[in-house]
């Protein structure tokens, strides 16, 4: 059976309407792109959503008490919540710099947590 | 470094404004370039934007706010700019006397031949919106709460409502989710997002936030702390329609109702300001009216896109060493430049034709309602002769958009006594 869903491409600020026909889980056809970016962002969605995740880690002896850090990657959606489970118990001491990996393969993804920022030590 | 020496540049603020502005003045030239903030780092509001979305046009890639921020600040100090942290400044003068006050330095006055302006925006408050009710504690800015979260690691309640659904309001319903909280719902006066569609889907329909268009908070209870707002749909003159009203239970309300540039110095400065944006009024060389006084970013107008603000910062620190080098075109002959059709507002106000002789000048402006059709800017001399025109697929007051008037418009438009912008 084929089924329609809905969705706004998030790939630029114009945020498409986009109508995807998708069959068995396979997106057969994709209208409302206005590029064709629009297209491989459904298939992405409908079939292995990812985001970008940012947050922060505790960090001791630095300027501030948190440290501001980013996945290297996108990561599956479904996995949003147990990352920030891991990244509460992460402990650091201050100084880091940009892109040092602070947590490695985070769940066996094979993507990193990295630092977004320097921290200096005070 | 001396602080009793005559400086080139003082840039105020070193947010991404400031720090462009900084590092384009030392290129040209400058030697004693000094950036003031009042914060204990550089990156500005930066700082606290954990969450990427930054630099796809800089550097074509989708950053994190403090690594946009990072790289910057790297790039000032390999190019010898000049630091001055933790010290805020409580006045300029036409003559570009800076006074500044910190715990290290105590009260100095600073002198420099040349000033650019960064001190970004700020946001509204509850002042600035009139919601009836009592005045617990509990009802913050969305910025606020996102400085508390970010970089101080506090959370400031456990369930929310958010008022408003701007970037910040919808970017800050995601991030205190992902930190345990509840975000009950965000409400919104208009009939429309005032934030990109991306952060809809990416903050709010990814974690199940309800979003409420043509709703606001009428209403907000509780007497030390917030118990509960009350949410009423609203009528097309936005007044709450009775028989609406709705109690939600939260202990926290956070407003995201919009920025407003922050130009206290500039108005004691004697600037000439635009009163529609709040901010001073430029030329395309973004002086304002006191010739070596420039700005740059959020002061002038609010930007969606930091990579426009460094761009910005990059050309005010350019005038700024022209200044300083006695190369400055902007005493020339200006014209000014007003919104027509469907333009909110303009930036720059004024622009002097010579400079068209050298390069291109690019006009910034925000549309007043959403045109979801394919649009035309135009910009005209007021007997219609047409100088630059630029087709868009769609306009809305969410996103700034921008035409260039190229170099070869140098005749048309040093002819024309004003220009007009407009949407059609
Ligand atoms: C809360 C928030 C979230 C945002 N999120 C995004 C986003 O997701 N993506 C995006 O592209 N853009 C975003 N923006 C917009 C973009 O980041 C800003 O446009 C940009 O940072 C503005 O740069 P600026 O240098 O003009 O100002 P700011 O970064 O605000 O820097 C101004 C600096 O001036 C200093 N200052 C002010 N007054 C004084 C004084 N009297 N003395 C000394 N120092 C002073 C301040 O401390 C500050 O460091 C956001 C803006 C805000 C406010
Ligand atoms: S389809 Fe293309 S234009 Fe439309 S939102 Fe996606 S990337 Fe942007």
């Amino acid at each position: 059976m084929i089924e329609e869903k809905k969705l706004i491409c998030v790939t630029c600020p114009r945020g498409c309407q986009l109508t995807a026909e998708v069959e068995d889980g396979c997106v057969l056809d994709v209208s409302g792109c206005s590029c064709k970016r629009g297209k491989t962002y459904a298939e992405a969605e409908l079939t292995d959503p990812r985001r970008m995740i940012a947050s922060t880690v505790r960090i001791s002896g630095g300027i501030h008490p948190m440290l501001p850090v980013t996945t290297s990657a996108p990561i599956p959606k479904g996995l949003i919540l147990q990352l920030m489970a891991v990244l509460r118990t992460v402990d650091l001491q201050a100084p880091v710099r940009m892109n040092d990996v602070i947590v490695s393969n985070v769940l066996g993804t094979g993507i990193d947590v990295i630092a977004s920022a320097d921290m200096e030590k005070v | 470094m001396n602080l009793t020496e005559l400086f080139d540049v003082i840039v105020i603020g070193a947010g991404p404004a400031g720090l462009a502005a900084g590092i384009a003045a030392r290129e040209q030239g400058c030697d004693r370039v000094l950036i003031i903030d009042r914060d204990i780092e550089a990156g500005g509001i930066l700082q606290q934007c954990v969450h990427s979305g930054f630099g796809l046009e800089t550097f074509k890639e989708d950053l994190p706010g403090p690594s946009y921020a990072q790289r910057f600040i790297d790039q000032a100090k390999a190019a010898g700019v000049n630091f001055l942290l933790d010290t805020m400044v409580l006045n300029v003068t036409r003559d570009f006397q800076v006074t500044v006050s910190g715990a290290r330095i105590g009260l100095k006055v600073l002198n420099a031949k040349a000033v650019v302006l960064a001190m970004g925006c700020r946001e509204r408050s509850r002042a600035q919106i009139r919601v009836p009710g009592t005045r617990p504690a509990g009802v913050y800015t969305a910025g606020t709460a996102q400085r508390w979260v970010n970089i101080d690691g506090l959370m400031p309640g456990k369930r929310f409502v958010i008022l408003g659904s701007g970037d910040i309001g919808m970017i800050m319903a995601r991030r205190l989710t992902l930190e345990g909280a509840e975000v009950a719902r965000v409400v919104e006066i208009m009939p429309y997002l005032s934030g990109l569609s991306r952060n809809l889907v990416q903050c709010l329909q990814d974690y199940d936030i309800p979003l409420f268009l043509n709703h606001t908070v009428s209403r907000i209870y509780g007497n030390r702390r917030v118990e509960a707002v009350e949410v009423s749909a609203v009528d097309g003159q936005r007044n709450p329609l009775p028989g609406t009203a709705e109690r939600i239970e939260c202990d926290t309300l956070l407003l995201s109702v919009g920025l407003i540039p922050e130009n206290e110095l500039t108005r004691k400065a004697g600037v000439k300001m635009d009163q529609r944006i709040g901010g001073p009024v430029v030329d395309n060389t973004y002086s304002t009216s006191v010739p070596g006084l420039f700005v740059a970013g959020n002061v002038v107008h609010v930007y969606d896109l930091v990579d426009y603000v460094s761009q910005a910062g990059t050309k005010a620190g350019r005038s700024a060493a022209d200044f300083v080098h006695g190369r400055w075109l902007g005493l020339q002959k200006t014209i000014p430049v007003q919104g027509g059709a469907e333009v909110r507002s303009v930036v720059p106000q004024l622009i002097c034709p010579e400079s068209l002789k050298t390069e291109e000048i690019v006009l910034q402006l925000r549309v007043s309602s959403p045109l979801e059709r394919s649009v035309e800017i135009v910009v005209q001399a007021p007997d219609d002769t047409i100088i630059a025109k630029r087709r868009l697929p769609y306009a809305r007051p969410g996103e700034m958009v921008s035409i260039s008037i190229p170099s070869d418009a140098y005749n048309l438009a040093a002819k024309a006594e004003r220009l007009i912008v407009s949407l059609v």
